[in-house]
């Protein structure tokens, strides 16, 4: 036994015993956790960072949310729907107070939602056919449609990027392109404005006047019991660092557990490694459409032929028990999965089509500028093996290395790659971001408007309105396997497969939600 | 004396102008935008230009630079883009860590290095002296994080005696400071004290053979008093300014001691803004390091004259 461990169990034992002799109360119980990134930005509608949707998780509520099957079920709210599909209700349930002991109303909502409409992908085309949102009473809120939209519930339930959490209205207010100041949801946990510290840490605790629902945990829905006093995320740049504090009791999580060091741990019976969720991430490769040689289609489906998933996946993740090679844009498993169109990708590539390919299509070597965030974990490995395998196939790749901040400048640049723009970059999605049309980001082909690299694409606009249009899951299906196919004979972009960085905890720690995104009620922490 | 503590703190305001104009235009011309940090990967062009709008950053540079000076003057160093937090807070809280651990680590490395290079000088060509110049390379050669992961893996990992990681200030006890700024403190002082010691060593070479100490050997003074009141006294010159050099360097950041032992000083705060391309957080976090290095070198140069009664302001 360590000494720091003698020592803590002296003051724990010591603690309990004061605080029986004051009266029985039960010492704090703190869970300390190392999170996959430093949360620096609070407003969980300004931007889709995953640690900033994490904190929101924390303190805000939802309307509606996924159980574990993914179904949408009532969170703070009842939800019906008319008939014609074109109205819904919101009924809010009893006992909701924001943490400044302010009731949440109707009002709250309308203008939660709306400030979310104008940031999200998908809030954005419900907002296109919103015909009227408006609070009928404290308790009620009716969104009125002027046409069908399939996965409104789904939109509105998703758990990422950006769930329309709901605020108080003066913070909702907000234009959506500036970073709300007051951090106040209706969460299970409360925030500590004076404990943030950005690049430090931030401190939750327990929300006392939260009335979770009477039903069980189950995904994002259900109560949302707490069973612990605070939670403290830290930062803490080297994995390294964050593994000796693991080991040594100074925290009990580390989120995301890099998988080289994956061996420190074994052996270690009161530390545990494992999969939160049976979804991650799908790595993708995106290329830019306005400008040669991509914006040829033959050499877009030429750089398709090229690459392979398994050595971009191996490459990123090191083991096998941490990646899945899936051609599915919409992820394998989830019921919108289609395979079609990547079936060299998912195999060996075919480097030889590809060449042929090339010379159809006239390829005279203009360079192919692919961008490398080299301090990435994350992102750098991908396109050093994609590079590879398009020179391989006969393309002139200019690799660029930079840091991912100068990658995600240029990447907005619409200008020829020799003028500063670019041809290809990769990045990394959470998968429940890219589980339909009406979310995924790199489906967009309005050209200058859409996602970076900017297709001009009407067939898969159309595509994604019948998707929306679509009344039954049978639909939906039908729509969605049309989409994958488009997407990858026009080569939208490249799914690069699907990985999940394991978990490590003290296993002093139970009971976690098995969700993509890490929550913390739930949980509980014994005495070690 | 004070007539020249006044005009070196004068001159003091056109280096933080230059420094002030050199650092806003550097972080302006080099790549980077914040509004795309802050928006997270799926924002489109569209959206990045409203937030570049809202925080102001399309604007001319000139107006830019003018706002920012203008709220220096007021004593308002702006806000965070990313994080929206008031960058006197930002930099206020790394800065007592930072200060500490220097304090710490320089006070380790003086007591450990001038004994070492009295002792090398004295013992000039002897095993003593190889020995401690084997150490001053051996200080010199090793980088900084091994020497971390070494003490971390002995006292921390294996032993069990320390915690590996986090930072306690001072006031929360000497114990639980020390407990957790040992480590990283003597992974720092491992460098210093091999730079001090052969310092100390080459300055004392120089004066030991001077014709007044030869004369105070005469006269029978000890040895002891010799080396360390008549010989260190003229060697402290050089010796005060690597220290004082050493303690600007310290507090203006030292990333990867901060990193492995998870310390929030001003090394990792400044490696962040400067990744997230937080310009309001940088150019205070510059002029703060100027400001220090100035006001260091200042405080070097008077100190000259305590050691030399010749040197006169």
């Amino acid at each position: 036994m360590t000494h720091s461990k003698t020592l803590s169990m002296k003051a724990g034992l010591f603690a309990s015993v004061f605080a029986l002799a004051a009266g029985g109360a039960l010492a704090e119980t703190t869970v300390t956790a190392v999170m996959h990134s430093d949360l620096r930005v609070l407003d969980p509608v300004i931007t889709t960072a995953h640690i900033t949707r994490d904190h929101a998780y924390m303190i805000y509520d939802v309307l509606v949310a996924e159980d574990e099957t993914g179904k949408i079920q009532p969170q703070m709210a009842d939800v019906t729907a008319s008939d014609d599909g074109l109205t819904y209700t919101f009924t809010l349930r009893d006992g909701l107070k924001f943490h400044d002991g302010a009731p949440v109303t109707g009002a709250d909502v309308v203008a939660s939602l709306q400030r979310w409409g104008k940031r999200d992908t998908g809030g954005q085309m419900i907002m296109d056919v919103t015909a009227s949102l408006e609070a009928k009473d404290d308790k009620t809120v009716v969104w009125a449609l002027s046409a069908p939209f399939g996965p409104f519930l789904e939109t509105v339930g998703k758990q990422s990027a950006l769930p329309p959490f709901i605020m108080p209205a003066r913070i909702a207010q907000t234009p959506a392109d500036q970073a709300i100041q007051e951090h106040i949801g209706s969460g299970p946990f409360k925030f500590v404005t004076e404990e943030f510290q950005p690049g430090v840490g931030a401190t939750y605790v327990k929300n006392e006047e939260y009335v979770p629902r009477s039903e069980p945990a189950s995904g994002y829905a259900g109560g949302k019991v707490v069973n612990v006093d605070k939670v403290r995320w830290l930062t803490m740049p080297d994995s390294q660092t964050a593994v000796n504090a693991l080991q040594s009791g100074d925290i009990d999580l580390i989120e995301s557990m890099p998988v080289d060091l994956i061996p420190l741990l074994e052996g270690d019976d009161t530390v545990a490694v494992e999969k939160r969720a049976a979804f991650g991430f799908q790595t993708m490769g995106r290329m830019n459409f306005k400008h040669p040689p991509f914006d040829n289609p033959k050499i877009r489906q030429a750089a398709l032929l090229a690459m392979s998933q398994e050595p971009v996946l191996a490459a990123l993740t090191a083991s096998p028990e941490y990646y899945q090679v899936c051609g599915a844009i919409f992820g394998c498993g989830t019921r919108l999965e289609s395979t079609t169109g990547t079936e060299t990708l998912t195999a060996a590539g075919n480097p030889e089509a590809a060449k042929k390919l090339l010379e159809e299509a006239g390829y005279d070597g203009t360079p192919v500028v692919l961008m490398q965030p080299t301090e990435a974990p994350t992102l750098k490995a991908q396109p050093v093996v994609a590079a590879q395998q398009l020179r391989a196939a006969g393309f002139n790749v200019d690799m660029q290395p930079m840091d991912w901040q100068t990658l995600v400048t240029r990447r907005a640049s619409m200008e020829a790659p020799a003028n500063g723009g670019w041809n290809m970059f990769f990045t990394n999605w959470q998968m429940s971001e890219v589980a339909n049309p009406v979310i995924s980001v790199m489906l967009n082909g309005r050209g200058d408007t859409a996602w970076f690299g900017w297709p001009d694409d009407p067939k898969i606009e159309e595509l994604r309105k019948e998707f929306i249009a679509a009344a039954t899951p049978e639909a939906q299906k039908a729509a969605a396997d049309k989409i994958q196919a488009h997407a990858m004979e026009t080569v939208s972009y490249v799914p690069l497969g699907e990985y999940n960085f394991p978990q490590a905890r003290r296993t002093v720690l139970t009971d976690m939600a098995p969700t993509p995104v890490p929550v913390f009620w739930g949980l509980k922490k014994s005495e070690e | 004396m004070l007539s020249y503590i006044f005009k070196r703190v004068l001159s003091v305001v056109p280096v933080l102008f230059l420094v002030s104009v050199f650092v806003f235009l550097m972080l302006r011309l080099t790549p980077g935008d914040p509004a795309a940090i802050l928006a997270g990967d799926n924002a489109t062009p569209e959206t990045l230009q409203r937030i570049r709008d809202a925080m102001g950053l399309n604007e001319p540079l000139l107006t830019q630079y003018v706002k920012w000076i203008a709220g220096i003057l007021r004593g308002d160093f702006g806000t965070s883009l990313i994080s929206g937090v008031e960058v006197l807070d930002l930099v206020a809280k790394r800065v007592g860590p930072s200060i500490s651990l220097a304090v710490l680590t320089i006070i380790i490395a003086v007591l450990v290095a001038i004994p070492m290079g009295v002792i090398a000088a004295w013992k000039h060509r002897s095993w003593v002296d190889y020995l401690v110049m084997s150490f001053s390379v051996l200080g010199f050669s090793v980088p900084v994080f091994l020497v971390g992961y070494v003490l971390l893996l002995v006292f921390s990992v294996k032993l069990g005696w320390l915690p590996p990681q986090g930072f306690k200030p001072l006031s929360a006890g000497i114990a639980p400071f020390l407990e957790r700024a040992i480590l990283p403190a003597l992974t720092l002082a491992s460098i210093y004290i091999a730079l001090i010691a052969r310092m100390t060593r080459a300055a004392m070479l120089d004066v030991l053979n001077e014709d007044y100490i030869r004369t105070a050997r005469a006269k029978g003074v000890g040895e002891r008093r010799i080396l360390f009141v008549h010989a260190l006294k003229n060697a402290a010159v050089p010796i005060a300014t690597i220290v004082g050099a050493g303690f600007a360097l310290l507090i203006s950041g030292v990333v990867v001691t901060e990193t492995i032992f998870n310390i929030p000083g001003i090394g990792r705060l400044t490696v962040d803004a400067v990744l997230a391309r937080d310009y309001p957080v940088i150019q205070a976090l510059i002029l703060l390091t100027a400001s220090v290095y100035v006001a260091i070198n200042l405080l070097i140069d008077l100190s000259y004259s305590l050691f030399d009664p010749r040197i006169r302001y």
